[in-house]
């Protein structure tokens, strides 16, 4: 199917979620990925990435863009890493960001510390055979996960990796690993 | 489901930190200098603060020895954020750099701001776990600094001027010569990268990127919205305000507004839309009148 996937390019690791999804989708693929500066870009996505950066910032600008209701509203799938997993949720531990209340999860920022806790670790996640080189920078944790949501991995500290319907929402950066199995599954969710 | 365990756990590679550095991409950060300032930049969507003992305006007038700050100052404004924060270290003090990472900073600047502590070596921050940023003129410098395991680069322009013609001249110089690199053949390369004494594996991998290896951010002299947006403009990936959102008239604006042009910067509509009724800019300094000793960006090599 010829769809489109937006990756919102306000703040953060926007270069690398389009890239990731270019190489999910290979070469002659119909589907197209775009950044998603404006807020008339969103209504016409299939899909939208949520990138890594700082949530403080996106969140911000998701407001002063006019982008708040459309985003919650947003009936494609969502596609959220690290900061984007802050932002999708219901609850965040902290009045400095404004959720968008898509997932039926409870969000801790920073849950790790700080850069010093940062880390690469091999992480098993439901539906996939081999562990997933998971790269958690500053990563966030999810402390509630609502009756319909699927927990995909959690390490000893908590939940890192969820799905609810079309939308999956990460701790860690699936666009940095260069391995493109959990970018597949939502393609794949989504008959992309 | 098997969990993981936390000492299977690789903490300070290369990918983490230039990771950290990919997440600042697109955002700007701010100099502070105290948590009443740190707040004021987060409130305004800086995605990190540099903690400072003085901005680099105030370290140009009181002259002598600039050092590491206070690490009372450093932790006062670590415990008021959310956002990353990180400190300056003097060129070469690897031991200024042990006592920033002890306490907590995430990303350490190796920067010519600072006077210099060591004319011979910049610090191996290879051997670190906090990532480090350093300052660059040109190609062979970022490389040489990306080489010793800087995470970040940013260009230096001459901090503390309020001028951002320096700023300018650095981020020119090393996109041209990277566009430079284009089509050149693997020989051509190799003896390109002994005439900027860089490492010829580095030069070859910019030549396939078409960019930096690493994250390339602004700074040096950004005093307005206009100036940051012409930074993105000329390809920072982001950039460092140092004196300019502070010593400007109305910081909290000025910081507000230096975010959005940032975050608009090819919209010149919405640039002089923010540009509107900031008072006073941060006062300017020419650059030509510096006396060669009071040119920070000639600090590193």
């Amino acid at each position: 199917m010829a769809g489109k996937i937006g990756v919102l390019a306000l703040q953060g690791d926007v270069s690398e979620h389009i890239g990731a999804f270019e190489r999910a989708l290979g070469p002659g693929a119909e589907t197209r990925v775009v950044a998603v500066r404006r807020a008339e870009q969103i209504a016409d996505l299939d899909a939208i990435a949520l990138p890594g950066g700082e949530s403080t910032t996106i969140s911000r600008l998701i407001e002063k863009n006019g982008m708040h209701r459309l985003l919650a509203e947003f009936e494609g799938g969502i596609f959220a890493t690290c900061a984007g997993m802050v932002l999708v949720a219901s609850e965040v531990d902290d009045p400095r960001v404004s959720p968008l209340g898509i997932l039926d999860i409870g969000v801790e920022r920073n849950a790790f510390g700080r850069q010093a806790e940062s880390h690469e670790a091999y992480l098993e996640i439901a539906g996939l055979d081999e562990p997933f080189h998971a790269i958690f920078i500053r990563a966030p944790l999810a402390s509630r996960v609502g009756a319909g949501v699927e927990v995909l991995a959690r390490t000893e500290l908590g939940v890192v990796a969820v799905r609810q319907g079309r939308h999956m929402a990460f701790s860690f950066h699936p666009e940095l690993a260069g391995d493109l199995r959990l970018h597949r599954l939502f393609l794949e969710n989504l008959s992309l | 489901m098997r969990i993981m365990k936390l000492e299977e756990l690789r903490f300070g590679t290369e990918l983490i930190k230039r990771g950290f550095a990919s997440m600042q991409k697109g955002g700007v950060i701010m100099d502070v200098v105290n948590a009443e300032q740190a707040l004021i930049a987060e409130e305004a969507g800086a995605v990190a603060v540099m903690a400072l003992e003085r901005v680099p305006a105030d370290i140009r007038k009181a002259g002598g020895v600039a050092r590491m700050a206070d690490p009372t100052k450093i932790l006062e404004i670590i415990d008021a954020v959310s956002i990353p924060v990180m400190g300056k270290v003097r060129i070469g003090h690897f031991v200024e750099a042990q006592v920033l990472e002890a306490l907590g900073v995430d990303m350490i600047d190796e920067s010519e701001v600072l006077t210099p502590a060591d004319e011979q070596f910049h610090v191996d921050k290879t051997g670190f776990t906090v990532p480090f940023v350093c300052g660059a003129r040109n190609l062979g410098e970022a490389l040489r600094r990306v080489n010793e395991g800087a995470a970040m680069i940013r260009t230096k322009g001459e901090a503390g001027t309020g001028n951002v013609v320096e700023a300018v001249r650095h981020m020119r110089a090393i996109m041209g010569e990277i566009r430079a690199l284009e089509g050149m053949s693997s020989q051509e390369l190799i003896a390109r990268a002994r005439e900027i004494e860089a490492p010829a594996d580095l030069v070859a991998e910019c030549a396939r990127l078409g960019r930096l290896p690493v994250v390339n951010f602004s700074a040096g002299g950004i005093a307005t919205p206009a100036d940051a947006a012409l930074m993105m403009q000329l390809g920072a990936d982001g950039v460092f305000v140092g004196s300019g959102i502070f010593k400007s008239g109305s910081p909290e604006r000025m910081a507000k507004a230096v975010v959005e042009a940032v975050n608009n910067y090819t919209d010149p509509k919405v640039l002089a839309d923010v540009s509107s009724g900031l008072g006073e800019a941060m006062p300017g300094l020419d650059v030509k009148t510096l006396r060669d000793d009071e040119r920070l960006a000639e600090r590193g090599w």
